[in-house]
């Protein structure tokens, strides 16, 4: 039942072949099993997840049930979920049980999904490799040695390994993409708004957005269907028309044109993974899509950019975290200043310090228009680089990370080195644009994503565009060895 | 741009974040590389370029000037650390 996608799933339950208690149940045995080796769940809420396959199976035995209904999904822990605890893979809120839901967890819920569980990130998403959780690292399912990328690593590995069909992430500069990449699964990152970041633990408020992660395209359009649209509670939330995005995989793809970026395949790129982008476009042209060269000129200081935006954004959002309302306290604090910085300095790890302590920076005085405003305008550039190129081609490809998957510790001590694994996808978030990483082969046996970006509100073509890749090719349908059974 | 381990305690302040005195150094040290690699960004004339806030460059949208929400003191002071007659409390502040 576990290799099952998202729609066969409740394509079975429909059929009545099984209920969603038997697989919910499924999902908790091969949880309960396997997940001690990879990591993927800092929390599982059994008791719950049964209640609701209950409710679930009641609903589809009257007649009512949704594309989700009684299927079972996980949440990353940055997702506020009533009475469970959401820690945001910190010690700051190990001790939070959210009195709400985020807006994403209601619209689940009220598809009638069932929540396994909170899924293991990097601390407030700030990391790539998933190394930086309080709960440990999640371990990559096709080679426990290496990470599963960040920081929707337990998001990706939980997918990977089939603990559960589907589940949720963040992407704030590529955390979706990037892990997906990593560990062979679909994930795609929407455009900038499109779904509600209401109850979603903000780290950069300007880039961060929702999306699905799962084994296919299809499976990511079901979920997506269910998690956009617009939330009056969001100030940035779109008030825009959610088309039906599985109504859209029927599109042909004769005459897509496809641009390819020079500057994604230069320095830096494994040959190996530039070579399978190269076979992915060739099957693309054999869907009848046409291949144009496009150039971003900016592109290369889109890391550069993010690290003074998301660190600027991350230390004013971080500074609710005080111990005063919520979350951890220190100690006998012998007054508030003491309260203040002991308890913070306790609650975070050393990255989120890092990236608070740059964002303080550049925001303190003096040093605003130098670095944050600077790195805004730099934005613009960037983001019109995509316009020009978008008034050429329908949609970009590329690789979704300069490697494969790489081993603990390899770039731990190394910041930069660790930024520029995802220089490929930062540039998307700063543009707010919606872009998805898809499975296209294998390299020393370890997955290559490649990345498809589209203009805004794209995501229906995007997913279309993938949908037909994988209809075409089995390199979604391959699971880790080991973790097939 | 180098910083030492003087800036990284005043920035550590401003950021109201103890960090461990044996750690300040190895901070300096990866802060100053990161403000070199962001140093790039002056290489990009951006005089006649209007910063970008939201990507649809859109307005933040405003509600009502009306209370919409419920009480819910009670359930949220559930999670502080210490609350005492519906207040939290922290450490003395005025002699």
């Amino acid at each position: 039942m576990h290799h099952k996608t998202i729609a066969e799933l409740a394509a079975g339950l429909e059929r009545k072949e099984f209920s969603s208690v038997e697989l919910t149940q499924a999902c908790l045995e091969r949880i309960e099993r396997l997940d001690a080796s990879l990591n993927c769940f800092i929390t599982i809420t059994a008791e719950t997840a049964l209640a609701q396959a209950r409710a679930a199976d009641l609903r589809i035995a009257q007649g009512d049930a949704a594309p989700l209904t009684g299927i079972p999904i996980a949440q990353k822990d940055i997702f506020c979920t009533r009475g469970v605890r959401t820690s945001c893979g910190s010690r700051m809120l190990d001790n939070f049980i959210s009195p709400y839901d985020a807006c994403v967890v209601e619209r689940f819920n009220a598809a009638g999904a069932v929540m396994l569980g909170k899924l293991n990130m990097d601390e407030f998403a700030m990391g790539s490799s998933n190394e930086t959780s309080f709960y440990g690292a999640v371990r990559n399912p096709w080679n426990t040695s290496t990470v599963p990328g960040g920081s929707s690593g337990g998001s990706a590995a939980a997918v990977a390994a089939r603990l559960t069909p589907g589940a949720t992430g963040t992407d704030t500069g590529g955390s979706i993409r990037q892990p997906a990449a990593f560990c062979g699964i679909t994930g795609i990152k929407p455009t900038y708004g499109r779904i509600s970041r209401w109850g979603m633990i903000a780290f950069a408020s300007s880039l961060d957005q929702a999306g699905p992660m799962a084994r296919t395209a299809e499976d990511c359009a079901i979920m997506l269907q269910a998690m956009a649209g617009f939330d009056e509670r969001d100030s940035t939330c779109v008030d825009r028309p959610v088309p039906d995005y599985r109504a859209a995989l029927g599109n042909s793809l004769e005459g897509l044109r496809i641009g390819l970026p020079k500057e994604f395949f230069g320095e830096g790129l494994d040959p190996a993974i530039a070579g399978l982008i190269q076979d992915a476009v060739d099957e693309y042209k054999q869907l009848g899509a046409t291949v144009k060269d496009v150039s971003l000129p900016h592109m290369h200081l889109s890391a550069p950019a993010y690290y003074v935006v998301a660190p600027a954004e991350c230390s004013s959002n971080l500074a609710r975290f005080d111990g005063v309302r919520f979350g951890h306290r220190c100690e006998n604090p012998a007054d508030l200043a003491d309260l203040y910085t002991r308890s913070r300095g306790e609650g975070f790890g050393a990255e989120v310090k890092r990236r608070i302590l740059i964002g303080t920076y550049a925001l303190s005085a003096g040093y605003y228009d130098a670095y944050y405003l600077k790195a805004q305008k730099i934005r613009r550039l960037i983001s019109e680089d995509f316009r020009r190129a978008f008034e050429e081609v329908d949609v970009i490809m590329g690789p979704t990370s300069p490697s494969v998957a790489f081993e603990f510790g390899a770039k731990s001590a190394d910041p930069i080195a660790m930024y520029l694994s995802d220089i490929y996808t930062i540039a998307v978030n700063l543009a707010g644009l919606p872009g998805m990483s898809i499975p296209v082969g294998f390299s020393n046996g370890l997955p290559v994503g490649m990345q498809i970006i589209g203009g805004y509100f794209s995501e229906d073509r995007l997913l279309n565009v993938a949908h037909r890749y994988q209809q075409a090719t089995d390199w979604h349908t391959r699971a880790p060895a080991g973790l097939a059974d | 741009m180098s910083l030492s381990a003087a800036e990284v305690n005043k920035i550590a302040w401003l950021a109201r974040l103890a960090i461990d005195d044996d750690k300040v150094e190895a901070y300096a040290r990866d802060l100053s590389q990161i403000l070199d690699f962001v140093e790039q960004l002056g290489s990009a004339d951006t005089s006649q370029v209007a910063p970008m806030a939201h990507p649809l460059d859109e307005a933040q949208r405003l509600r009502p000037d009306a209370v919409t929400e419920a009480d819910q003191r009670a359930l949220f002071q559930s999670q502080a650390p210490l609350v005492e007659a519906g207040l939290y409390l922290v450490p003395k502040v005025i002699e």
